[in-house]
């Protein structure tokens, strides 16, 4: 039971609530920081990578450029021709750092190649639209929480010299970087410039219905009011849970759970027949009590 | 349809059979929004895109129903996830980035710039305190040129310098060639500088400041070395070219961090996230117009002041442009605002 409440505490350190302009209140769940801190690190492969090929791409055509024959270096299309190259590349580096998070997270999936692979996305703090400036404000801080201290870092230890700058960069990098862990929403400076926040993209399959299965069989189970009083909609989730799982071990210890606790001794062998029966009338019980307006959350709470 | 009809006759509970009758609305929507979330716009029809809207409400108040008369966890689940990815994109950035850039240069530039008025006018006085600092520093003691100026700067132009050579430094480069590598050089460079001053405002506007002194310091003190040779005015237009638009991009960056971080420090009756974000969602605006300003200031500073050498041409051209941004910001969009000005 106690590692049940802390797993649920747990859960809900990262859930928050969003309304809709319809008044729809939609459950979130704030990203780790583990999931961003990956993410971060696969956008910045890739833009290392398109940085690379790109260089790589540009120099193999600047080869191309010199070994053509009649055209000297001194020759003016062949200067102008390496300046457009020289240009291409200066201009491709300042949008791979600056542009590249901005384009993606426009897009109508609100994510970077990196966060998409690892299902999280920004949103509006407010629950209101995402908009281009929020994108934009959001941006343009990475350049200080992330690049700068990078160069710095690259800098000092080029040189040498780890002095007094060093460790500014250091303790510098370090506030930024650290910056979603001081605060409850995992904000980083961005975020709070530009209101926004990064929560999981959540994807699900449709399940199947769980009434037609058990009711294909005719019913050979009839728990009484007091059988199914016993349990709330906590355990109907867990019961419910076990059965999409479908693994027999579970099915059996769940099976001997509830036979103990309604004194029931219905044997061995038909498990699966027993819960689906079970969790069916528990469910018609719980919800038939729903539509009258009383809830019972789990088996601790008394029937009103 | 008669396999459907017998699945919810078979349906034991009534939330299944809310559920069975539903179904077929939400798998449609997620068709559409997997569609939509993978970028294949075109693929969809016209009547899907239309769809969206009204199966969004459909699949939201199906899950309000749901909440209140179902205790099938998984379903619930998956609706709440369609309801958000859905939410998403009905309530997206509507806009392509098109529509945002012609809206932007058609008044929510100007507008933000306009509204950030205070911070502007606080970043102007540091910006000449920093000229006039850099001045005094280097009157009073020559050394502080080379603590001011960076050494690729200061290639001959140092104290002591003829006359001639600070000239030089001016006038007669017309016979070389445009230099466009340079100009995309500078403009990567400024741009960096002022994304910099922008986000160091988030430090409550303070190292904003710091780099503001600084960078208007190297002018002073190099204002000052061609003030010692009489060349002041020929400086001052040679600087004018590119330097109108620059200097103004610098300002406006400041400014932008300035605003930032002045209404972290002072938010008044918002809390501190919400006054934040508001400015930051409008210096952001005044950013992206910077960066626009740096292009074209890169580009003056590598053309347009090779091409003209003389004083007089140069102050036209810095003139212009500083009419031209003026005129812009403070006279353009007046009439479609709503509300925005201060």
């Amino acid at each position: 039971m106690n590692a049940i409440t802390t797993a649920r505490l747990r859960g809900s350190d990262r859930a928050r609530t969003m309304v809709t302009p319809e008044g729809i209140a939609l459950p979130l769940t704030l990203a780790s920081r583990g999931s961003r801190f990956g993410a971060l690190l696969l956008d910045l492969s890739f833009i290392f990578l398109l940085m690379l090929f790109t260089t790589l791409g540009l120099i193999w055509l600047a080869g191309g450029l010199a070994g053509v024959e009649g055209l000297e270096a001194s020759d003016g299309t062949a200067g102008q021709a390496m300046q457009f190259l020289l240009i291409t590349w200066i201009a491709s580096m300042f949008l791979f750092r600056n542009a590249y998070f901005l384009f993606f997270e426009l897009g109508p999936r609100g994510a970077t190649p990196g966060k998409r692979m690892l299902g999280i996305r920004i949103a509006a703090r407010d629950g209101g639209r995402l908009s281009a400036e929020m994108v934009i404000a959001r941006n343009l801080l990475r350049d200080i929480e992330l690049f700068l201290p990078l160069v710095f870092l690259a800098n000092a230890s080029d040189g040498g010299d780890t002095g007094a700058a060093g460790l500014a960069a250091t303790a510098w990098f370090l506030v930024f970087a650290l910056f979603p862990c001081f605060n409850r929403d995992r904000l980083r400076a961005g975020d709070i410039i530009a209101g926004s926040w990064v929560v999981e993209a959540p994807k699900r399959k449709l399940e199947t219905v769980m009434s037609v299965r058990a009711s294909a069989t005719p019913p050979s189970y009839r728990f009484g009011e007091a059988e199914l009083a016993v349990y709330g909609e906590y355990e109907l989730q867990t019961l419910e849970r076990v059965l999409r799982e479908n693994r027999p071990e579970a099915l059996a210890s769940v099976h001997d759970a509830i036979c103990r606790k309604i004194c029931w001794d219905p044997g061995h062998g038909d498990e699966r027949a027993f819960l689906e029966a079970y969790y069916t009338q528990l469910r018609a019980r719980l919800e038939s009590g729903l539509r009258m307006g009383k809830r019972k959350a789990d088996k601790f709470t008394r029937d009103g | 349809m008669s396999n459907g009809q017998q699945a919810i006759e078979a349906a034991a509970l009534r939330s299944d059979r809310f559920r069975l009758e539903r179904e077929g609305d939400w798998q449609k929507l997620e068709v559409i929004v997997s569609r939509m979330e993978a970028g294949r716009l075109r693929k969809l029809s016209d009547e899907d895109v239309l769809a969206l809207p009204v199966l969004y409400r459909t699949v939201a108040s199906s899950l309000s129903v749901a909440r209140e008369t179902s205790l099938d966890a998984a379903t619930l689940a998956y609706l709440e996830a369609l309801v958000q990815r859905a939410w998403f994109l009905v309530y997206g950035p509507r806009v392509s980035l098109g529509q945002w850039f012609r809206r932007f240069l058609g008044g929510d530039w100007s507008r933000a710039v306009r509204a950030i008025w205070l911070d502007l006018l606080i970043a102007l006085a540091v910006m000449v305190a920093g000229v006039v600092v850099g001045w005094l520093l280097v009157a009073s003691d020559v050394e502080w040129y080379h603590a001011l100026v960076p050494t690729e700067f200061a290639d001959q132009r140092v104290p002591g310098a003829s006359r001639e050579v600070l000239h030089d430094t001016l006038f007669g480069n017309k016979g070389q060639d445009a230099l466009s590598v340079f100009a995309a050089f500078l403009f990567s460079n400024n741009a960096q500088v002022s994304i910099l001053a922008f986000a160091l405002g988030f430090a409550f506007g303070v190292p904003t400041l710091l780099l503001l002194v600084h960078n208007m310091g190297v002018m002073g003190a190099m204002l000052w070395l061609y003030h010692g040779q009489g060349l002041t005015l020929d400086f001052a237009g040679w600087l004018a070219v590119h330097g109108t638009t620059e200097i103004f991009a610098i300002l406006l960056a400041g400014g932008a961090g300035l605003h930032i971080g002045r209404s972290m420090a002072f938010p008044g009756k918002r809390s501190v996230m919400a006054a934040a974000a508001e400015a930051g969602q409008r210096a952001s605006l005044v950013m992206a117009g910077v960066v626009l300003m740096l292009v074209a200031a890169a580009m003056l500073e590598a053309f347009a002041r090779q091409l003209i050498d003389t004083t007089s041409g140069r102050f036209a051209v810095g003139g212009f442009m500083l009419v031209f941004w003026l005129t812009y910001f403070y006279a353009f969009g007046r009439g479609s605002a709503k509300g925005a000005t201060p």
